[in-house]
Protein backbone atom coordinates (compact mmCIF):
# COMPACT_ATOMS: atom_id res chain seq x y z
CA UNK A 1 0.00 0.00 0.00
CA UNK A 2 3.04 2.18 0.96
CA UNK A 3 5.15 2.57 -1.30
CA UNK A 4 9.11 2.58 -0.72
CA UNK A 5 9.78 5.85 -2.11
CA UNK A 6 6.84 7.77 -0.57
CA UNK A 7 8.09 6.28 2.95
CA UNK A 8 11.58 7.53 1.76
CA UNK A 9 9.92 10.80 1.51
CA UNK A 10 7.80 11.05 4.40
CA UNK A 11 10.60 10.16 6.68
CA UNK A 12 12.91 13.12 4.50
CA UNK A 13 10.05 15.40 5.30
CA UNK A 14 9.78 14.40 9.10
CA UNK A 15 13.06 14.77 9.72
CA UNK A 16 13.63 17.86 7.57
CA UNK A 17 10.36 19.18 9.80
CA UNK A 18 11.05 18.35 13.46
CA UNK A 19 13.81 15.90 14.16
CA UNK A 20 11.52 14.47 16.63
CA UNK A 21 9.26 12.83 14.41
CA UNK A 22 6.06 14.33 14.66
CA UNK A 23 4.24 16.08 11.67
CA UNK A 24 5.41 19.95 11.15
CA UNK A 25 2.75 21.43 9.22
CA UNK A 26 4.08 23.65 6.26
CA UNK A 27 4.39 27.30 6.97
CA UNK A 28 5.19 30.68 5.23
CA UNK A 29 8.64 29.60 4.15
CA UNK A 30 6.66 27.31 1.42
CA UNK A 31 5.92 30.46 -0.58
CA UNK A 32 10.27 31.64 -0.07
CA UNK A 33 11.74 28.73 -2.43
CA UNK A 34 15.37 29.91 -2.54
CA UNK A 35 16.45 31.86 -5.51
CA UNK A 36 17.77 30.78 -8.62
CA UNK A 37 20.08 33.98 -9.39
CA UNK A 38 20.10 36.99 -7.17
CA UNK A 39 21.25 40.22 -8.93
CA UNK A 40 21.16 43.89 -8.17
CA UNK A 41 20.42 46.90 -10.55
CA UNK A 42 20.31 50.62 -9.21
CA UNK A 43 20.15 49.27 -5.96
CA UNK A 44 17.52 47.14 -6.17
CA UNK A 45 18.31 43.83 -5.57
CA UNK A 46 16.24 41.13 -7.76
CA UNK A 47 15.39 37.28 -6.76
CA UNK A 48 14.67 35.15 -9.45
CA UNK A 49 12.93 31.98 -7.85
CA UNK A 50 11.14 29.65 -9.34
CA UNK A 51 7.88 31.51 -8.54
CA UNK A 52 9.28 34.29 -10.51
CA UNK A 53 9.72 31.91 -13.31
CA UNK A 54 6.07 30.43 -13.51
CA UNK A 55 5.05 34.47 -13.57
CA UNK A 56 6.73 34.51 -16.86
CA UNK A 57 5.70 31.45 -17.91
CA UNK A 58 2.21 32.05 -17.46
CA UNK A 59 1.70 35.30 -18.83
CA UNK A 60 3.86 34.05 -21.93
CA UNK A 61 1.53 30.92 -21.99
CA UNK A 62 -1.29 33.35 -21.95
CA UNK A 63 0.02 35.46 -24.49
CA UNK A 64 0.56 32.82 -26.97
CA UNK A 65 -2.87 31.56 -26.37
CA UNK A 66 -4.45 35.09 -27.06
CA UNK A 67 -2.21 35.34 -30.26
CA UNK A 68 -2.78 32.05 -31.55
CA UNK A 69 -6.75 33.04 -30.80
CA UNK A 70 -7.08 35.91 -32.93
CA UNK A 71 -3.69 34.97 -35.40
CA UNK A 72 -6.57 34.25 -38.34
CA UNK A 73 -9.69 35.83 -37.24
CA UNK A 74 -12.75 34.58 -38.41
CA UNK A 75 -16.68 35.24 -38.51
CA UNK A 76 -16.60 31.23 -37.94
CA UNK A 77 -14.22 30.56 -35.27
CA UNK A 78 -12.36 27.89 -34.61
CA UNK A 79 -12.22 26.07 -31.48
CA UNK A 80 -9.10 28.08 -30.35
CA UNK A 81 -10.54 31.58 -31.12
CA UNK A 82 -13.69 30.14 -29.95
CA UNK A 83 -12.24 30.05 -26.23
CA UNK A 84 -10.34 33.21 -26.47
CA UNK A 85 -13.14 35.12 -28.18
CA UNK A 86 -15.48 33.51 -24.74
CA UNK A 87 -12.96 35.27 -22.64
CA UNK A 88 -12.78 38.19 -24.38
CA UNK A 89 -16.45 38.84 -24.59
CA UNK A 90 -17.42 37.81 -20.86
CA UNK A 91 -15.09 41.03 -19.76
CA UNK A 92 -15.91 43.23 -22.41
CA UNK A 93 -19.66 42.62 -22.74
CA UNK A 94 -20.05 41.72 -19.35
CA UNK A 95 -17.67 43.53 -17.30
CA UNK A 96 -16.78 46.47 -19.66
CA UNK A 97 -20.33 47.59 -21.06
CA UNK A 98 -22.60 46.02 -18.61
CA UNK A 99 -20.88 46.94 -15.24
CA UNK A 100 -18.62 49.93 -16.63
CA UNK A 101 -21.58 51.29 -18.64
CA UNK A 102 -22.32 53.05 -21.83
CA UNK A 103 -18.55 54.77 -21.80
CA UNK A 104 -16.83 51.29 -20.94
CA UNK A 105 -15.73 49.89 -24.44
CA UNK A 106 -12.35 51.51 -24.44
CA UNK A 107 -11.62 49.83 -21.03
CA UNK A 108 -12.01 46.53 -21.98
CA UNK A 109 -8.42 45.75 -23.66
CA UNK A 110 -7.21 46.84 -19.86
CA UNK A 111 -9.93 45.12 -17.97
CA UNK A 112 -9.26 41.92 -20.39
CA UNK A 113 -5.64 42.28 -19.46
CA UNK A 114 -6.26 42.18 -15.94
CA UNK A 115 -8.62 39.31 -16.31
CA UNK A 116 -6.10 37.05 -18.35
CA UNK A 117 -3.22 38.04 -16.66
CA UNK A 118 -4.61 37.23 -13.13
CA UNK A 119 -6.27 34.23 -14.43
CA UNK A 120 -2.97 32.59 -15.71
CA UNK A 121 -1.22 33.39 -12.95
CA UNK A 122 -4.12 31.89 -10.75
CA UNK A 123 -3.82 28.49 -12.77
CA UNK A 124 0.03 27.53 -11.90
CA UNK A 125 -1.66 27.34 -8.59
CA UNK A 126 -2.97 23.68 -9.74
CA UNK A 127 -0.78 22.46 -12.91
CA UNK A 128 1.83 20.14 -12.00
CA UNK A 129 5.00 20.68 -11.30
CA UNK A 130 4.23 24.78 -10.69
CA UNK A 131 1.54 24.23 -7.94
CA UNK A 132 1.71 27.62 -6.81
CA UNK A 133 0.31 31.14 -8.14
CA UNK A 134 2.41 34.26 -8.53
CA UNK A 135 -0.53 35.97 -7.08
CA UNK A 136 0.35 34.01 -3.41
CA UNK A 137 3.17 36.77 -3.34
CA UNK A 138 1.60 40.09 -2.32
CA UNK A 139 3.93 42.11 -4.42
CA UNK A 140 2.27 40.97 -7.95
CA UNK A 141 -1.60 41.23 -6.87
CA UNK A 142 -0.26 45.04 -5.15
CA UNK A 143 1.35 45.92 -8.59
CA UNK A 144 -2.15 45.48 -10.27
CA UNK A 145 -4.47 47.16 -7.15
CA UNK A 146 -2.65 49.98 -7.29
CA UNK A 147 -1.96 50.36 -11.46
CA UNK A 148 -6.32 49.92 -10.99
CA UNK A 149 -6.47 52.76 -8.09
CA UNK A 150 -4.16 55.13 -10.42
CA UNK A 151 -6.62 54.22 -13.41
CA UNK A 152 -9.79 54.66 -11.33
CA UNK A 153 -8.91 58.16 -9.55
CA UNK A 154 -7.18 59.95 -12.74
CA UNK A 155 -10.64 58.44 -14.91
CA UNK A 156 -12.41 59.89 -12.38
CA UNK A 157 -10.74 63.03 -12.79
CA UNK A 158 -10.61 63.56 -16.27
CA UNK A 159 -14.54 62.56 -16.62
CA UNK A 160 -15.72 64.97 -13.86
CA UNK A 161 -13.02 67.17 -13.16
CA UNK A 162 -10.92 67.40 -10.42
CA UNK A 163 -12.75 69.40 -8.29
CA UNK A 164 -16.42 67.58 -9.04
CA UNK A 165 -14.63 64.44 -8.41
CA UNK A 166 -12.83 64.70 -5.03
CA UNK A 167 -15.80 67.19 -4.20
CA UNK A 168 -18.26 64.16 -4.10
CA UNK A 169 -15.58 62.08 -2.20
CA UNK A 170 -15.32 64.50 0.96
CA UNK A 171 -19.06 65.26 0.61
CA UNK A 172 -21.11 62.69 -0.76
CA UNK A 173 -24.31 64.57 -2.26
CA UNK A 174 -27.52 63.63 -0.22
CA UNK A 175 -25.68 63.12 2.99
CA UNK A 176 -27.54 65.60 5.87
CA UNK A 177 -24.31 67.92 6.56
CA UNK A 178 -24.24 66.76 10.37
CA UNK A 179 -22.96 63.46 9.10
CA UNK A 180 -20.38 64.13 7.20
CA UNK A 181 -18.54 63.97 10.28
CA UNK A 182 -18.87 60.41 10.00
CA UNK A 183 -19.37 60.26 6.27
CA UNK A 184 -16.98 61.59 5.16
CA UNK A 185 -14.02 59.55 6.51
CA UNK A 186 -15.18 56.49 5.93
CA UNK A 187 -15.56 57.70 2.19
CA UNK A 188 -11.36 59.17 2.19
CA UNK A 189 -10.72 55.91 3.94
CA UNK A 190 -12.68 53.72 1.03
CA UNK A 191 -11.77 55.70 -2.15
CA UNK A 192 -8.39 55.67 -1.58
CA UNK A 193 -7.22 53.12 0.70
CA UNK A 194 -9.64 50.21 1.27
CA UNK A 195 -10.51 49.62 -2.52
CA UNK A 196 -6.99 49.26 -3.48
CA UNK A 197 -5.65 47.30 -0.42
CA UNK A 198 -8.95 44.98 -0.74
CA UNK A 199 -8.32 44.36 -4.37
CA UNK A 200 -4.86 43.31 -3.80
CA UNK A 201 -5.08 41.66 -0.22
CA UNK A 202 -8.37 39.13 -1.41
CA UNK A 203 -6.71 37.96 -4.54
CA UNK A 204 -3.12 37.63 -2.75
CA UNK A 205 -4.79 35.84 0.38
CA UNK A 206 -7.24 33.45 -1.89
CA UNK A 207 -4.53 32.17 -3.56
CA UNK A 208 -1.97 32.10 -0.39
CA UNK A 209 -4.91 30.17 1.48
CA UNK A 210 -5.43 27.74 -1.48
CA UNK A 211 -1.81 27.11 -1.52
CA UNK A 212 -1.64 26.15 1.59
CA UNK A 213 -4.43 23.86 2.14
CA UNK A 214 -3.12 22.54 -0.79
CA UNK A 215 0.36 21.57 0.52
CA UNK A 216 -1.24 20.73 4.16
CA UNK A 217 -3.28 17.60 2.90
CA UNK A 218 -0.88 16.68 0.38
CA UNK A 219 2.05 16.78 2.69
CA UNK A 220 -0.05 15.24 5.27
CA UNK A 221 -1.42 12.36 3.00
CA UNK A 222 2.71 11.76 2.69
CA UNK A 223 2.98 11.57 6.38
CA UNK A 224 0.22 9.45 7.00
CA UNK A 225 1.04 7.55 4.35
CA UNK A 226 4.70 7.01 5.62
CA UNK A 227 3.74 5.82 9.48
CA UNK A 228 4.21 2.59 10.62
CA UNK A 229 1.15 2.49 12.87
CA UNK A 230 -2.30 2.48 12.33
CA UNK A 231 -2.65 6.03 11.19
CA UNK A 232 -1.92 5.36 7.73
CA UNK A 233 -5.40 4.30 7.25
CA UNK A 234 -6.15 8.17 7.17
CA UNK A 235 -3.79 8.72 4.47
CA UNK A 236 -6.65 8.37 1.68
CA UNK A 237 -8.70 10.47 3.41
CA UNK A 238 -6.08 13.31 3.41
CA UNK A 239 -4.94 12.77 -0.35
CA UNK A 240 -8.84 12.51 -1.62
CA UNK A 241 -9.38 15.80 0.47
CA UNK A 242 -6.08 17.37 -1.58
CA UNK A 243 -8.02 15.96 -4.52
CA UNK A 244 -11.19 17.35 -3.59
CA UNK A 245 -9.70 20.55 -2.89
CA UNK A 246 -7.56 20.62 -6.04
CA UNK A 247 -11.25 21.49 -7.66
CA UNK A 248 -11.95 23.69 -5.18
CA UNK A 249 -9.37 25.61 -5.72
CA UNK A 250 -10.14 25.38 -9.67
CA UNK A 251 -13.25 27.52 -8.60
CA UNK A 252 -11.61 29.98 -6.44
CA UNK A 253 -8.85 30.76 -9.71
CA UNK A 254 -11.79 31.78 -12.02
CA UNK A 255 -14.22 33.88 -9.04
CA UNK A 256 -11.03 35.56 -7.83
CA UNK A 257 -9.47 36.82 -11.64
CA UNK A 258 -12.98 37.55 -12.29
CA UNK A 259 -14.19 39.17 -8.72
CA UNK A 260 -11.02 41.41 -9.13
CA UNK A 261 -12.34 42.12 -12.94
CA UNK A 262 -15.72 42.95 -11.42
CA UNK A 263 -14.71 45.13 -9.19
CA UNK A 264 -12.34 47.25 -10.92
CA UNK A 265 -15.41 47.51 -13.16
CA UNK A 266 -17.91 48.74 -10.62
CA UNK A 267 -15.35 51.39 -9.70
CA UNK A 268 -14.79 52.79 -13.03
CA UNK A 269 -18.31 53.01 -12.99
CA UNK A 270 -18.11 55.25 -10.01
CA UNK A 271 -15.92 57.57 -11.79
CA UNK A 272 -16.89 57.64 -15.20
CA UNK A 273 -20.79 58.61 -13.84
CA UNK A 274 -21.14 61.33 -11.07
CA UNK A 275 -23.02 59.95 -7.75
CA UNK A 276 -26.30 61.30 -8.08
CA UNK B 1 3.60 28.15 13.92
CA UNK B 2 3.59 30.96 16.15
CA UNK B 3 7.46 30.50 16.10
CA UNK B 4 7.86 29.99 12.18
CA UNK B 5 5.46 32.97 11.65
CA UNK B 6 7.51 34.80 13.94
CA UNK B 7 11.15 33.67 12.11
CA UNK B 8 9.83 33.89 8.43
CA UNK B 9 9.70 37.48 7.02
CA UNK B 10 6.33 39.22 6.33
CA UNK B 11 4.36 37.92 3.42
CA UNK B 12 2.22 41.44 2.95
CA UNK B 13 5.92 43.07 2.65
CA UNK B 14 7.00 42.74 -0.61
CA UNK B 15 10.09 43.32 -2.28
CA UNK B 16 10.73 45.67 -4.50
CA UNK B 17 12.51 43.49 -7.51
CA UNK B 18 9.15 41.49 -7.24
CA UNK B 19 6.73 44.57 -7.56
CA UNK B 20 9.04 45.47 -10.40
CA UNK B 21 8.66 42.20 -12.29
CA UNK B 22 4.99 42.21 -12.28
CA UNK B 23 5.15 45.49 -13.31
CA UNK B 24 7.14 44.87 -16.35
CA UNK B 25 4.99 41.26 -16.71
CA UNK B 26 1.45 43.12 -17.01
CA UNK B 27 2.69 45.85 -18.62
CA UNK B 28 3.95 43.30 -21.58
CA UNK B 29 0.41 42.12 -21.27
CA UNK B 30 -1.59 45.13 -21.35
CA UNK B 31 0.78 45.94 -24.71
CA UNK B 32 -0.17 42.83 -26.04
CA UNK B 33 -3.35 42.99 -25.53
CA UNK B 34 -4.13 46.73 -26.65
CA UNK B 35 -1.95 46.52 -29.73
CA UNK B 36 -3.21 43.07 -30.90
CA UNK B 37 -5.29 40.95 -29.38
CA UNK B 38 -8.27 43.55 -28.49
CA UNK B 39 -8.57 44.90 -32.11
CA UNK B 40 -8.41 41.63 -33.78
CA UNK B 41 -10.92 41.02 -31.57
CA UNK B 42 -13.06 43.94 -32.41
CA UNK B 43 -12.48 43.21 -36.15
CA UNK B 44 -14.34 40.03 -35.48
CA UNK B 45 -16.93 41.13 -33.63
CA UNK B 46 -17.50 44.32 -36.07
CA UNK B 47 -17.28 41.57 -39.16
CA UNK B 48 -19.67 38.86 -37.53
CA UNK B 49 -22.08 42.45 -36.50
CA UNK B 50 -21.82 43.62 -40.12
CA UNK B 51 -22.61 39.74 -41.66
CA UNK B 52 -25.29 39.20 -39.57
CA UNK B 53 -26.99 42.69 -40.60
CA UNK B 54 -25.87 42.06 -44.18
CA UNK B 55 -28.02 38.90 -44.09
CA UNK B 56 -30.98 40.28 -42.41
CA UNK B 57 -30.87 43.26 -45.07
CA UNK B 58 -30.78 40.65 -47.85
CA UNK B 59 -33.29 39.09 -46.56
CA UNK B 60 -35.87 41.42 -46.49
CA UNK B 61 -34.98 42.53 -49.81
CA UNK B 62 -35.79 39.60 -50.56
CA UNK B 63 -38.39 39.24 -48.78
CA UNK B 64 -39.66 42.59 -50.54
CA UNK B 65 -38.90 40.91 -53.57
CA UNK B 66 -40.94 38.22 -53.02
CA UNK B 67 -43.99 40.44 -51.90
CA UNK B 68 -43.51 42.57 -55.48
CA UNK B 69 -43.42 39.24 -57.30
CA UNK B 70 -46.65 37.88 -55.57
CA UNK B 71 -48.52 41.59 -56.03
CA UNK B 72 -47.38 41.15 -60.07
CA UNK B 73 -48.71 37.77 -60.27
CA UNK B 74 -52.25 38.43 -58.42
CA UNK B 75 -52.32 41.35 -60.53
CA UNK B 76 -51.45 39.26 -64.24
CA UNK B 77 -54.08 36.63 -62.70
CA UNK B 78 -56.65 39.60 -62.49
CA UNK B 79 -55.94 41.03 -65.61
CA UNK B 80 -55.89 37.60 -66.98
CA UNK B 81 -59.55 36.94 -65.05
CA UNK B 82 -61.00 40.04 -66.93
CA UNK B 83 -59.59 39.70 -70.34
CA UNK B 84 -60.84 35.81 -70.20
CA UNK B 85 -64.25 37.47 -68.70
CA UNK B 86 -64.38 39.94 -71.80
CA UNK B 87 -63.31 37.41 -74.30
CA UNK B 88 -66.24 35.09 -73.11
CA UNK B 89 -68.53 37.94 -73.25
CA UNK B 90 -67.02 38.54 -76.85
CA UNK B 91 -67.27 35.17 -77.61
CA UNK B 92 -70.85 35.04 -76.72
CA UNK B 93 -72.23 38.04 -78.07
CA UNK B 94 -70.23 36.86 -81.71
CA UNK B 95 -72.13 33.58 -81.09
CA UNK B 96 -75.01 35.03 -80.96
CA UNK B 97 -74.60 37.20 -83.56
CA UNK B 98 -73.58 34.44 -85.76
CA UNK B 99 -76.49 32.27 -85.02
CA UNK B 100 -78.81 34.95 -85.72
CA UNK B 101 -76.89 35.75 -89.15
CA UNK B 102 -77.82 31.55 -89.87
CA UNK B 103 -80.96 32.25 -88.63
CA UNK B 104 -81.84 34.87 -90.72
CA UNK B 105 -79.72 32.61 -93.89
CA UNK B 106 -81.68 29.95 -93.04
CA UNK B 107 -84.77 32.09 -93.79
CA UNK B 108 -83.92 33.88 -96.51
CA UNK B 109 -82.63 30.44 -97.85
CA UNK B 110 -86.34 29.00 -96.87
CA UNK B 111 -88.14 32.20 -98.08
CA UNK B 112 -86.12 31.39 -101.63
CA UNK B 113 -86.47 28.04 -101.95
CA UNK B 114 -90.18 28.62 -100.86
CA UNK B 115 -90.15 31.43 -103.76
CA UNK B 116 -88.66 29.16 -106.23
CA UNK B 117 -91.26 26.26 -105.76
CA UNK B 118 -94.09 28.49 -106.08
CA UNK B 119 -92.88 30.11 -109.27
CA UNK B 120 -91.65 26.10 -110.46
CA UNK B 121 -95.35 25.62 -109.62
CA UNK B 122 -96.58 28.69 -111.70
CA UNK B 123 -94.69 27.19 -114.77
CA UNK B 124 -95.89 23.84 -114.44
CA UNK B 125 -99.09 25.43 -114.34
CA UNK B 126 -98.74 27.51 -117.25
CA UNK B 127 -97.37 24.74 -119.08
CA UNK B 128 -100.17 22.68 -117.89
CA UNK B 129 -102.92 24.69 -119.03
CA UNK B 130 -101.39 25.94 -122.04
CA UNK B 131 -101.70 21.79 -123.19
CA UNK B 132 -105.02 21.58 -121.90
CA UNK B 133 -105.70 24.29 -123.92
CA UNK B 134 -104.86 22.87 -126.82
CA UNK B 135 -105.95 19.58 -126.27
CA UNK B 136 -109.51 20.76 -124.99
CA UNK B 137 -109.53 22.82 -128.42
CA UNK B 138 -108.79 20.15 -130.78
CA UNK B 139 -110.85 17.37 -128.86
CA UNK B 140 -113.95 19.65 -128.87
CA UNK B 141 -113.20 20.54 -132.86
CA UNK B 142 -113.07 16.63 -133.52
CA UNK B 143 -115.65 16.26 -131.44
CA UNK B 144 -117.75 18.95 -133.22
CA UNK B 145 -116.47 17.55 -136.43
CA UNK B 146 -118.05 14.17 -135.80
CA UNK B 147 -121.52 15.40 -134.65
CA UNK B 148 -121.23 17.54 -137.89
CA UNK B 149 -120.25 14.76 -140.26
CA UNK B 150 -117.53 16.56 -141.33
CA UNK B 151 -113.92 17.55 -140.89
CA UNK B 152 -113.54 20.73 -139.11
CA UNK B 153 -110.51 20.81 -138.13
CA UNK B 154 -109.00 22.93 -140.72
CA UNK B 155 -111.46 25.36 -140.87
CA UNK B 156 -111.49 25.62 -136.96
CA UNK B 157 -107.50 25.91 -137.27
CA UNK B 158 -108.27 28.72 -139.51
CA UNK B 159 -110.68 31.04 -138.04
CA UNK B 160 -109.60 30.39 -134.38
CA UNK B 161 -112.97 29.80 -133.27
CA UNK B 162 -111.84 27.51 -130.41
CA UNK B 163 -109.49 30.11 -129.32
CA UNK B 164 -111.45 32.97 -129.17
CA UNK B 165 -114.36 31.07 -127.60
CA UNK B 166 -111.94 30.23 -124.60
CA UNK B 167 -110.07 33.63 -124.69
CA UNK B 168 -114.09 34.66 -124.27
CA UNK B 169 -114.31 32.37 -121.14
CA UNK B 170 -111.24 33.44 -119.61
CA UNK B 171 -112.26 36.91 -120.01
CA UNK B 172 -115.93 35.81 -118.48
CA UNK B 173 -114.15 34.33 -115.39
CA UNK B 174 -111.99 37.38 -114.96
CA UNK B 175 -114.80 39.94 -115.03
CA UNK B 176 -117.84 37.81 -112.88
CA UNK B 177 -115.12 36.55 -110.18
CA UNK B 178 -112.08 38.56 -109.53
CA UNK B 179 -111.03 36.43 -106.60
CA UNK B 180 -110.88 33.40 -108.58
CA UNK B 181 -113.92 31.57 -107.09
CA UNK B 182 -115.93 32.77 -109.63
CA UNK B 183 -113.70 31.17 -111.91
CA UNK B 184 -114.11 28.01 -109.86
CA UNK B 185 -118.11 27.63 -110.35
CA UNK B 186 -117.79 28.96 -114.10
CA UNK B 187 -115.41 26.00 -115.31
CA UNK B 188 -114.41 22.72 -113.89
CA UNK B 189 -111.12 23.73 -116.08
CA UNK B 190 -109.99 27.35 -113.74
CA UNK B 191 -110.73 24.64 -110.53
CA UNK B 192 -106.81 24.57 -109.56
CA UNK B 193 -105.79 27.68 -110.55
CA UNK B 194 -108.84 29.65 -108.32
CA UNK B 195 -108.08 27.00 -105.54
CA UNK B 196 -104.53 26.88 -104.89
Amino acid sequence: MVTSSALERGGVLAVESDPGGGFVAPGIEEFYPPAIAEFSVLGIDFEITRITIILWVATLAMLAFLIAAVRKPAIVPGKLQFIGESGYSLVRDGIARDVVGPKGLPFAPFLASLFFFILANNLMAIIPFAQISPMSRFAFPLVLAVICFVIYVWIGIREQGAGRYFKDILFLPGVPKPMYILVTPIEILQNFVVRPFTLAVRLFANMFAGHMLLVVFSLGAVYLFSRDNFSFIFGPVSALMAIVMTFFELLVIFLQAYVFTVLMGTYLNGSIEAEH
Amino acid sequence: MSILAAEGPNPLIPPVGEIIIGLIAFAIVLLVLFKFVAPRFEQVFRARREAIEGGIERAEAMQAEAKAALEQYRAQLAEARTEAAQIRDQARAEGQQILEELRAQAQQESARIVARGEEQLATSRQQVVNELRGQIGRLAVDLAGRVVGESLEDQARRSGTVDRFLDQLDGMAAGTSPDGRGGATGSAVYAPQGDR
